[in-house]
């Protein structure tokens, strides 16, 4: 069977694939989305995080043989606390200037961060193996299904509907939007807003880390791929408007599908293909296409 | 008030003119008091590259994060006329610039359609999309760049191969451009800009079309960054992809930053503090560089905003009133 003359199995593994990316970029421009929500920073260091949280399920297997589902939850946590310390130590000294140190400063953060990890373990990248219980493949007739593929793209989307549900849907929530709107008013009601600001950034890097451990059996790890990552983040937050949760989930998706599908058709194009739909959404519509226009 | 006030202005523009003449003595004479001239050609066109991001950030507000790409952009054509066809280097260097105010005034007038936080990530993103192309055309030889660039005959007389005359050259080329810049802002263009740094809905009430202000600058600025690319690969001989990577980006933003933003001698000074930093340490501690260079730029974001002009103006400014 072929589509476009191209064998519909390696069409479809493609497109797979592209939605596996797809679902990195939507956990992380969620997470940059909510961070940049609440303390007005955009997060570079955002990719260094996401790096860290596989170094650490790597080093947790490696060197302890704490196996996959813990490093699962052990990553978001000590990189979670992790970015509870650079709030505590660094960010919060910026909350009243201009937007752009807080860039420039994270960059810092990004290249102290990925210079440790190339002294420790080098450029050349380390494989992390699939969990046994997801190794293999199913036949579903038309193609063959790797199981861990499938698993990071139902995985992620439980995580970002979740996250999208706990800030639409909670009180928690309710308090972290209005905290975005108001910060002054907020605390005058009560809410202890530098606490959850810290918890917000903290759940941010966790959200990273988590999607850095989701990453490593499929990619190799290396100190580099937080920061080949985050650039092509920062274009999808460009094309899906910070404002919507539900906007940078659809939009991180759909863009990785593109560059799946561009992969298929005109390799050549597909590390550049989302830096042009960019530049032709900012063209059509400024503000993103879920942003809104001030 | 005004008279004191007066007295110290007055006081302060002496200061800087000795300054920047003792400055351009010491840099006339650097071949001379033995330093080493390749390197003080490299600091130069990293210090032309500064000043260019400097007139963007500093005096227009706007946070180009991608600028290594017009550098890179103008070193690749720069090399690619002088090696391949043979172009003299005068030729190469202005069609070099040329070439990065051209990717200047397409990914500009794309970028200024946000502001703030999102131009710089437009800018960025642009800026690897830039990369991504270096890495694949066939004309920038992918991962091993343009190597063995000639320094050819300035305006076929003057033999470019002296370290010497080039370095006179590049001294040239950076005080031409250093004059420019201090021109541009001091021209009622320059004041429009400083208008929209400081207030933009206020210079658009005002009447200004801000976008073609921005652009213009934008497309300026550019424009001297590939001048710095040009000269730099005449200088060493060779582009690489280096030249275009958004480390680079990174650095030239921590250079202006540490020199001090919005000043004339600012970014000048931090380009030579952060090339020889990297030069001083580079055998001596490998990969520990990014590290230090980014413990560089956070106590810089942190404790250091004005840079060291900054500072030294404050002081006075302190020394002044305290009088």
């Amino acid at each position: 069977m072929e589509i476009f003359g191209i064998p519909i199995q390696a069409f479809l593994g493609q497109l797979l694939l592209g939605l596996v990316n797809g679902s990195f970029y939507a956990m992380l421009s969620l997470g940059l989305a909510v961070i940049f929500g609440l303390l007005g920073i955009v997060n570079f260091a955002h990719g260094a995080l996401y790096m860290i949280g596989a170094y650490v399920a790597f080093v947790a297997l490696d060197r302890f043989g704490i196996n996959y589902w813990f490093a699962l939850i052990l990553s978001p946590l000590v990189v979670g606390a992790l970015g509870v310390l650079i709030e505590r130590t660094l960010l919060k000294r910026l909350y009243k200037i201009d937007p752009i140190y807080g860039l420039l400063l994270t960059f810092g953060l990004a290249l102290i961060f990925e210079g440790v990890f190339r002294y420790w373990f080098d450029v050349s990248g380390q494989s992390y193996p699939v969990p046994e219980l997801l190794e293999g493949a199913t036949n579903l007739g038309f193609m063959v299904l790797p199981n861990y593929r499938a698993w990071v793209v139902v995985a992620s989307l439980t995580v970002c509907l979740g996250t999208w549900f706990l800030i639409e849907r909670t009180r928690l929530g309710a308090y972290l939007r209005a905290g975005t709107e108001n910060p002054a008013l907020v605390q005058a009601f009560g809410v202890n807003v530098p606490v959850m600001v810290m918890l917000t950034y903290g759940a941010g890097a966790g959200l990273a880390a988590l999607a850095g451990v989701l990453a490593a059996p499929v990619i190799q790890v290396t100190p580099l791929m937080g920061s080949n990552l985050i650039i092509v983040v920062f274009a999808v937050v460009v094309i899906g408007g910070m404002g919507s949760i539900l906007g940078s989930i659809l939009t991180g998706l759909a863009l990785g599908l593109i560059e799946g599908l561009t992969k298929v058709f005109y390799p050549e194009a597909s590390s550049i293909v989302v830096f042009v739909i960019m530049a032709i959404v900012l063209m059509i519509r400024p503000a993103g296409l879920f942003g809104k226009e001030k | 008030m005004s008279s004191s006030s007066g007295g110290a202005q007055e006081a302060l523009a002496r200061h800087s003119r000795i300054a920047l003449w003792a400055g351009l003595a010491l840099l006339l004479a650097a071949p001379f008091i033995g330093l080493y001239p390749v390197f003080m050609m490299k600091a130069l066109c990293y210090a032309i590259f500064a000043c260019a991001f400097n007139l963007l950030l500093g005096f227009t507000g706007l946070l180009s994060f991608g600028h290594a790409a017009y550098l890179g952009a103008a070193a690749y054509a720069t090399g690619w006329l002088v090696r391949s066809a043979h172009l003299p280097p005068e030729l190469g260097v202005l069609v070099g610039t040329a070439v990065a105010a051209l990717c200047g005034l397409v990914i500009g007038s794309i970028a200024i359609r946000r502001q703030g936080i999102y131009f710089a990530m437009i800018t960025l993103a642009m800026a690897q999309m830039l990369y991504f192309v270096f890495l694949q055309a066939p004309f920038t030889g992918g991962e091993d760049g343009l190597q063995g660039v000639p320094r050819g005959k300035l305006f076929g007389v003057i033999p470019l191969e002296s370290d010497t005359v080039l370095y006179y050259v590049v001294l040239a080329v950076f005080v031409a451009a250093f004059l420019f810049i201090i021109r541009i802002v001091h021209s009622p263009y320059g004041q429009v800009l400083k208008a929209i740094r400081e207030n933009e809905p206020r210079a658009i009430s005002l009447g200004y079309d801000v976008d073609r202000y921005k652009l213009l600058a934008f497309v300026l600025s550019t424009a001297i960054a590939g001048l710095a690319g040009s000269m730099k690969t005449l200088v060493l001989g060779f582009a690489t992809l280096t030249d275009a990577h958004w480390s680079l980006s990174g650095e030239v933003v921590l250079m202006t930053l540490l020199g001090g933003l919005g000043t004339f001698a600012g970014p000048v000074i931090g380009a030579f503090t952060i090339i020889g930093l990297q030069d001083f340490l580079s055998d001596r501690v490998g990969s520990w560089i990014n590290v230090i260079i980014g413990a560089i730029f956070i106590v810089c974001v942190v404790a250091f905003r004005k840079g060291f002009i900054g500072e030294l103006l404050a002081w006075q400014k302190r020394r002044g009133a305290g009088k």
